[in-house]
């Protein structure tokens, strides 16, 4: 055990188990669809989570549409803006973010940066992809059944969700719930991979506390996602039963439309229970991935150590705890005890010093650093300035009597997209920039990045930053339109007018990401291995994209932590953890 | 350079919208300044931290990016900063949270003179009860709920034989005298959103939920749906009309009881002027 990682070792201990034969594909349909390369997964994950966000992003144009410019758009009334609200904040959430992530990212860099030949349960990692693919599927059908998809909220909350007020009462909600099923039966079987393979596979010398923080932010993350879906999945269950065999785990004695229904002694705040149990984590199960990468973004191309690397690692393991005792900060105004108030208020806001020591610890490392501005450092940037933004809105919504006034306006949809929309989605970018030549051998053109980062960093800021000024006013969220309030001014309109144009531009700038991505694949730039220079192991691979196996021959042995950069006396500014220590050096560094 | 000018903008550019911006919370009706309070104490103290950070940042960028032959500093960690800077959160948050939970604890401490309203919502509508001469409301039930009665009422209920039913979705309160909002829901959730009076509650079919609020000012507010409950959620609206008692007590005089609107005016009529002798 290496008890300051930060220090170099010469002896690393012996293999404790014999490496096991990987499985070879035999086809091509076994080697590029039916893979069991986790690398492979990753880029299939990817391209799913990807095609299903464009749809997100489009139904995100409708909604904005509507907003900026009520009564204009005969194609949008109010159940499809409810049901185009519902599939982007579904979709975004848990079928893009989680879904990269974790079997996008997760998948990719696992394996190769703990120095592993592939997953250790290669069939079941092929699995989980094909069951989220079909849970994909089955969410996008619900564009083309009779009643069209829910319209019932990202949160799904009963009663309403499976009443008839509510648009895809009827196949909507049941093809929704069908395939939260399916995508959480196939989270667990990716889940319990990356976790496993962390805890089991890293190769010799890499100590827990050697991880780069990408790993140390995936694997806690999937830990999280592992004990909070299951609360998602039995809701998603007893809902399906209230809906399809009259049960009533929701359902209290009530009336629709003058009719009195059969239900009885349920309550609608049990779900809202089970549902924020899973969606508060679910925050973090998307933030702490980003946390993580954007760490190694930084150290990378600042060539700096990340800053207090232990303290960054405790923050998110205590920030992933913590996750789980303040989801009723969703529910300040649900109906529940008020006295529980107290608590989460503080819970929530405790969470707040973790989270600030991250933030501190990147813009120090920024300081006397030697900032590369790529687009990957670009990126990264930009997602320092919308977290903190939409962390701070955040100690709003968590102080409980803050919370009263701003709950359902356009404030907590502001704050929302702002901490993990744009954040996440910032990190993202800025990985595929910084991954896109291990993957591909290429690098993405360096003119288009830039535009792209800058029409999409200071495009959303200017979509959602005036946001939280309208919630700051009162107007509700999910009106498709404001209609007639005294507090409603001309400017109103005038504000969202512009926030929707600016979205539209936003999402047209994708379209350079999207050309950029193909144009490289064919065009770009060689890359060769390890273009960022890089300590990390995936930079070292023998071969660029990395083969089958990852690692050639022999596995590679760890010697250092993972933010060797701009070491005193080194000869490169970055040396891998591969490297053993010249004896010189070492006898140096140890008394 | 000019990514660190832009990073100072977007900073600088936040601050200024913020002072000049034009969307700023309603003018309050209710005895909840407190609340407007406690935003403006996490506005000063995020803005600070906002703006200090992405300064910083801006700063780094702006004296550290690469130049030809620059070295980075190496410096794995430094206990004593991160402490001191995990100690300073510390104090900010609570500097918010303190005030905060005093608040919480007076919104969640119903004066015992409050009088006690009901507002119940239904797709897609409000409906208001007060408890009539005899200072009590009656009991009500889901089961009860059909055309005639709306809110569904016990008729079986002494209390409620003189309770005011409200449909016109026109509610008048008076000005000064703290009032506990009783909050029902029939079928599906709503929230009773009035933006000027701050607090808010969901309403839950199967239970009442509650807010207490003391108008301080007259005037007409609309009331809003804060809680997705279906296609007309938009939709949804009401008045809240608050004036001087005297004004509100001839409003009163004019509304119909319980018993009147369901057909057994003759006998309640009497109950009502009398008191409930």
């Amino acid at each position: 055990m290496v008890d300051v990682p930060y220090e170099a070792t010469v002896d690393v201990p012996p293999a404790e188990v014999p490496e096991v034969e990987l499985y070879h594909p035999k086809s091509w349909w076994t080697q590029y669809v039916f893979s069991q390369d986790a690398k492979v997964i990753a880029i299939q994950y990817s391209l799913t989570a990807t095609a299903i966000g464009l749809v997100a992003l489009v139904l995100s144009w409708m909604m904005r549409l509507q907003l900026g410019f009520p009564g204009t758009f005969s194609f949008i009334d109010a159940s499809q803006y409810l049901q185009f609200i519902t599939m982007h904040g579904m979709i975004m959430v848990i079928y893009l973010l989680t879904a990269l992530f974790l079997g996008g990212f997760g998948n990719y860099l696992i394996p190769l940066m703990v120095g592993a030949r592939d997953m250790v349960f290669p069939y079941v990692n092929m699995l989980s992809y094909w069951v989220y693919l079909l849970a994909v599927i089955v969410l996008a059908s619900t564009f083309f059944v009779p009643g069209g998809p829910t319209g019932a909220g990202w949160t799904l909350y009963p009663p309403q969700a499976i009443l008839s007020g509510t648009p895809g009462q009827d196949w909507g909600i049941i093809l929704m719930l069908s395939s939260l099923i399916l995508f959480i039966i196939g989270f667990t079987m990716g889940g319990l991979n990356y976790v496993v393979t962390v805890l089991q596979a890293r190769t010799r010398g890499m100590t827990l506390m050697r991880l780069p923080l990408t790993v140390w932010g995936i694997f806690t993350a999937t830990i999280m996602a592992l004990l909070a879906f299951p609360a998602l999945f039995v809701a998603s269950v007893m809902m399906l039963f209230d809906r399809l065999l009259g049960t009533s785990f929701f359902m209290p004695a009530l009336v629709e439309m003058g009719q009195q229904m059969k239900y009885g002694g349920g309550s609608p705040i049990l779900f809202q229970h089970l549902f924020w149990f899973f969606g508060h984590p679910e925050v973090y199960i998307v933030a702490l991935p980003a946390f993580g990468i954007v760490s190694d973004l930084i150290s990378t191309h600042a060539r700096k150590n990340i800053f207090g690397y232990r303290m960054m690692v405790w923050a998110i393991v205590a920030i992933g705890a913590l996750s789980f005792i303040v989801w009723a900060h969703h529910m300040y105004v649900s109906g529940m005890h008020p006295t529980f108030g107290f608590f989460f208020a503080t819970t929530t806001l405790i969470i707040a010093i973790p989270t600030a020591i991250k933030v501190y610890n990147w813009v120090l490392t920024l300081w006397r650093g030697d900032i590369h501005l790529t687009v990957p450092m670009l990126f990264a940037l930009g997602f320092i300035i919308t977290f903190v933004n939409g962390g701070l809105t955040g100690l709003f919504l968590g102080n409980v009597v803050v919370d009263v006034p701003l709950s359902d306006t356009m404030f907590v949809v502001a704050h929302f997209h702002m901490v993990m929309g744009v954040a996440p989605i910032m990190v993202v970018l800025g990985a595929i920039y910084h991954w896109y030549p291990k993957v591909t051998g290429r690098m993405l053109d360096d003119w288009m990045g830039k535009f792209h980062f800058w029409v999409t960093f200071l495009g959303a800021y200017l979509i959602f930053f005036p946001m939280h000024y309208l919630g700051l006013l009162g107007v509700p969220r999910r009106y498709h339109e404001i209609g007639e309030a005294a507090f409603i001014t001309p400017s109103v309109h005038t504000l969202n007018a512009f926030m929707s144009v600016v979205a539209l531009i936003v999402g047209l700038a994708q379209i350079v990401f999207l050309f950029n991505l193909v144009w490289s694949y064919f065009k770009g730039r060689p890359s060769g291995g390890n273009p960022w220079r890089a300590t990390t192991l995936e930079w070292q691979t023998p071969e660029t994209p990395p083969g089958h196996g990852n690692w050639g021959k022999e596995l590679p042995v760890v010697y250092r932590w993972a933010y060797d950069y701009s070491v005193p006396g080194a000869k490169e500014d970055f040396i891998p953890q591969n490297q053993p220590p010249a004896r010189r050096a070492l006898q140096g560094a140890t008394p | 350079m000019i990514v660190a000018i832009i990073l100072l903008l977007v900073a600088v550019g936040s601050v200024l919208f913020h002072i000049y911006s034009p969307w700023w919370w309603t003018p309050i009706a209710t005895n909840w300044r407190y609340i407007d309070d406690t935003i403006n104490i996490t506005f000063w103290i995020t803005g600070a931290v906002f703006f200090a950070v992405i300064a910083f940042m801006a700063y780094c960028v702006f004296r550290f990016h690469h130049k030809e032959g620059r070295q980075a500093h190496y410096n794995p960690e430094n206990k004593k900063l991160e402490w001191w800077l995990s100690i300073g959160t510390a104090v900010g948050v609570g500097a918010m949270l303190a005030p905060g939970l005093f608040v919480w604890h007076q919104f969640v401490t119903v004066p015992a003179n409050a009088a006690e309203i009901e507002v119940m919502g239904q797709q897609w509508q409000w409906s208001f009860r007060l408890p009539g001469k005899d200072g009590r409301m009656g009991t009500t039930d889901v089961r009860h709920v059909s055309a005639e009665n709306p809110m569904g009422l016990n008729r079986d209920d002494p209390h409620g034989q003189d309770d005011v039913v409200i449909e016109s979705g026109e509610m008048h309160l008076p000005v000064g005298k703290p009032v506990k909002v009783l909050l029902r829901s029939v079928d599906v959730l709503h929230d009773f959103y009035v933006p000027e009076f701050r607090a808010k509650m969901d309403m839950v079919p199967g239970m009442v939920t509650y807010f207490w609020m003391t108008p301080i000012r007259t005037g007409t507010f609309d009331v809003l749906c804060a809680e997705l409950c279906g296609a007309a959620h938009a939709q949804m609206r009401a008045k809240v009309i608050v004036e001087e008692e005297a004004e509100y007590q001839a409003w009163l005089e004019q509304q119909k009881t319980f018993a009147e609107l369901s057909g057994r005016s003759a006998v309640t009529r009497a109950t009502y002027r009398s008191g409930g002798k």
